[in-house]
């Protein structure tokens, strides 16, 4: 267990409060707007990768740690982060590939755990 | 049969509702009115692969057990009025399609069930001895078709309604000792532009209201002639708002009003928000519940106005609003 | 009062016979529940540093974790308990677009394998992967056209 000793507990607190902070955005959106989850999940992915091409998301991100990079924004700015730097080491091709390329990890791992578990359960009804 | 006004319809020998079934959930089974119903499911899949599978076996299976409580041989009804709220009418097309009896399906949203007595009734009058009339819905079908996939983690508005997994049928004949249809009055399509799936009860209230006051207008009745009047699925919200809308027009309905969708679930303990909704909300109920009241006389006369949203999935994408529809039965003993 | 003048009137008069989400419980929940999603994020992101992978590999790796434990639970069928009581807490980190593909998935199975699940998977979270990459080759461009981030040119 050395990565405890490594652990910054003041990096941990930052994460949770930004991350949380992230989170109840979104809630507001929810409860105030009436927008269909789909809707939420698009607005976080593109406002994070705007500000992630704007160069603001970075600094989120050095301060929050996972708290920025794991809500959806996060998914945004990779792609948006991805494709920059594609596009400094092979031009305009990096563009299309870049973005992709950095998000392949997560989008790969939902395409193939969403089949398995769609091959081993059946949705079962809400209880309430 | 003899036109009442612009929309009502008095029939001069009132047919009867001869017997009725009604198959549920097992959430409705949780639900303050689970002892009147015929048969409560243990699980919302009733053994089959599919929801709507599963659907088309309860609207089978209530059918088939209307018909054998009717004591009615199945080759002596005539017709069959029934439809469901899933596209093309998936539950009642196959769920009936070894009936062997001449078959109309109808889709009137959650308004099909009174929508198939009102038809059966007329069908009656017109040359038929013996009519049935069901009505399905399924929770899961319907949300899978009208809302989100049953796994995605989102949360309900609290104006949100709970599609009924039940279906109800009826057996309707042109001689017996009642309760006896009296009076229908189809409603007109009334859409006040709400756009939001979510608050379905808000949609129809205003069409609740237009055949409300046309029923009373056309039989020069008012709200205190019946011992109970009741609408199919406006929930809570719809049901404050009809009532306060019936108000404002000259009608007071406080004292014997109430909805289906209000008591089919318990509001608290089971957390369905603004109440039930579905075809099978108006069907069930009445048919488990009202159904009985009536035979007991501890009610006589009753309205039964059924609501429904006129939406589908597409026209909810394309922005457009909800309109919605009711018909009233009046049926007395 | 006559709420059935104009479709604007009745509009607004639903709104105010409507009853509202608990919107400070709803946010209390989203928050710790984020919270506590992204600090699990944090924690396997340590413990991949401390074994010398970088930051990138590293934070793909928190990404794959926490899909995975996302799709597991949604096949549990305890995915959409925990949404509905955390709402944006558990949709907005990575979490909820897992979900938003495992269900669907479920969901559409009865349909088949080829059109149902593997048609159907993308119905909510479709537009997430459409509007996330466009996005991101218009940053892409934006960068290659003036070779730099905009905050910079300020």
């Amino acid at each position: 267990m050395d990565w405890l000793q490594n652990i910054s507990w003041m990096a941990l607190l930052k994460c949770f409060i930004a991350g949380g902070l992230i989170c109840v955005i979104g809630q507001i959106l929810i409860d105030k707007t009436k927008l269909t989850p789909a809707r939420i999940l698009v607005v976080f992915v593109t406002t994070g990768a705007i500000l992630g091409g704007l160069g603001i998301y970075k600094y989120l991100v050095d301060f929050a740690g996972a708290g920025a990079t794991v809500p959806l924004t996060g998914f945004g700015y990779n792609l948006a982060k991805g494709a920059i730097q594609a596009v400094q080491e092979h031009g305009i091709i990096g563009a299309f590939t870049g973005g992709v390329t950095a998000s392949a990890g997560g989008i790969a791992a939902a395409v193939f755990f969403g089949y398995i578990a769609s091959l081993i359960s059946k949705p079962k009804m809400k209880k309430e | 049969m003899q036109k009442l006004g612009k929309q009502t319809v008095k029939f001069e020998t009132p047919p009867t509702i001869l017997e009725v079934a009604s198959i549920v959930g097992p959430k409705e089974a949780n639900g303050p009115l689970a002892k009147y119903f015929d048969q409560c499911l243990e699980d919302e899949f009733w053994g089959e692969k599919t929801w709507e599978k599963s659907e088309s076996k309860i609207i089978k299976e209530t059918v088939n057990m209307a018909i054998s409580k009717s004591g009615v041989a199945s080759t002596d009804i005539e017709y069959c009025f029934a439809g469901d709220l899933l596209n093309q009418c998936i539950s009642s097309s196959f769920g009936l399609r070894e009936l062997n009896i001449p078959f109309l399906g109808i889709f009137g949203a959650c308004s099909t069930f009174v929508e198939g007595l009102s038809l059966g009734a007329i069908m009656i009058e017109a040359c038929a001895q013996n009519v049935l009339c069901a009505a399905s819905s399924h929770f899961c079908s319907a949300e899978k078709q009208f809302r989100f996939p049953l796994e995605l983690g989102n949360q309900r508005p609290q104006t949100s309604q709970w599609t009924v997994t039940g279906s109800g049928a009826a057996i309707l004949s042109k001689s017996g000792e009642g309760p006896y249809i009296t009076h229908i009055t189809s409603g007109k399509i009334v859409d006040m532009g709400i756009k939001d799936a979510n608050n379905m009860g808000a949609a129809m209230a205003p069409a609740a209201l237009d055949t409300l006051i046309s029923h009373f207008k056309d039989t020069g009745r008012s709200p205190n002639y019946y011992d109970a009047i009741i609408t199919g699925d406006l929930g809570h919200v719809g049901k404050e708002i009809l009532i306060e809308l019936a108000q404002d027009k000259g009608f007071n309905i406080k004292s014997n009003y109430n909805d289906c969708g209000v008591l089919i679930f318990d509001k608290e303990k089971q957390d369905t928000h603004s109440g039930g909704s579905g075809c099978g909300c108006c069907a069930t109920v009445f048919s488990g519940y009202f159904f009985k009241q009536l035979k007991d006389k501890k009610i006589k006369r009753l309205l039964l106005i059924a609501t429904g949203a006129l939406t589908n999935s597409t026209s909810t994408q394309q922005g457009e609003s909800i309109p919605g529809i009711a018909h009233a039965i009046s049926i007395e003993i | 009062m006559k709420p059935l003048d104009s479709k604007k009137d009745y509009q607004d008069y639903v709104n105010k016979k409507s009853p509202n989400s608990p919107i400070l419980k709803n946010c209390f929940n989203a928050f710790w529940v984020g919270g506590l999603i992204c600090s699990i994020g944090q924690i396997i992101m340590e413990v991949c540093k401390s074994r010398g992978l970088t930051q990138e590999i590293s934070g793909t790796i928190v990404s794959i974790i926490l899909i995975a434990i996302s799709a597991f639970l949604t096949g549990l069928n305890i995915f959409n308990k925990i949404g509905k009581f955390a709402g944006a807490g558990s949709l907005v980190p990575i979490t909820g677009f897992a979900n938003s593909i495992v269900s669907p998935a479920m969901e559409y199975k009865s349909e088949g394998y080829v059109m149902g699940v593997g048609g159907k998977m993308f119905t909510v979270a479709g537009p997430v992967l459409v509007f996330g990459i466009s996005t991101s080759i218009i940053v892409g461009l934006v960068y290659l056209i003036f070779n730099t981030q905009a905050i910079t040119l300020i």
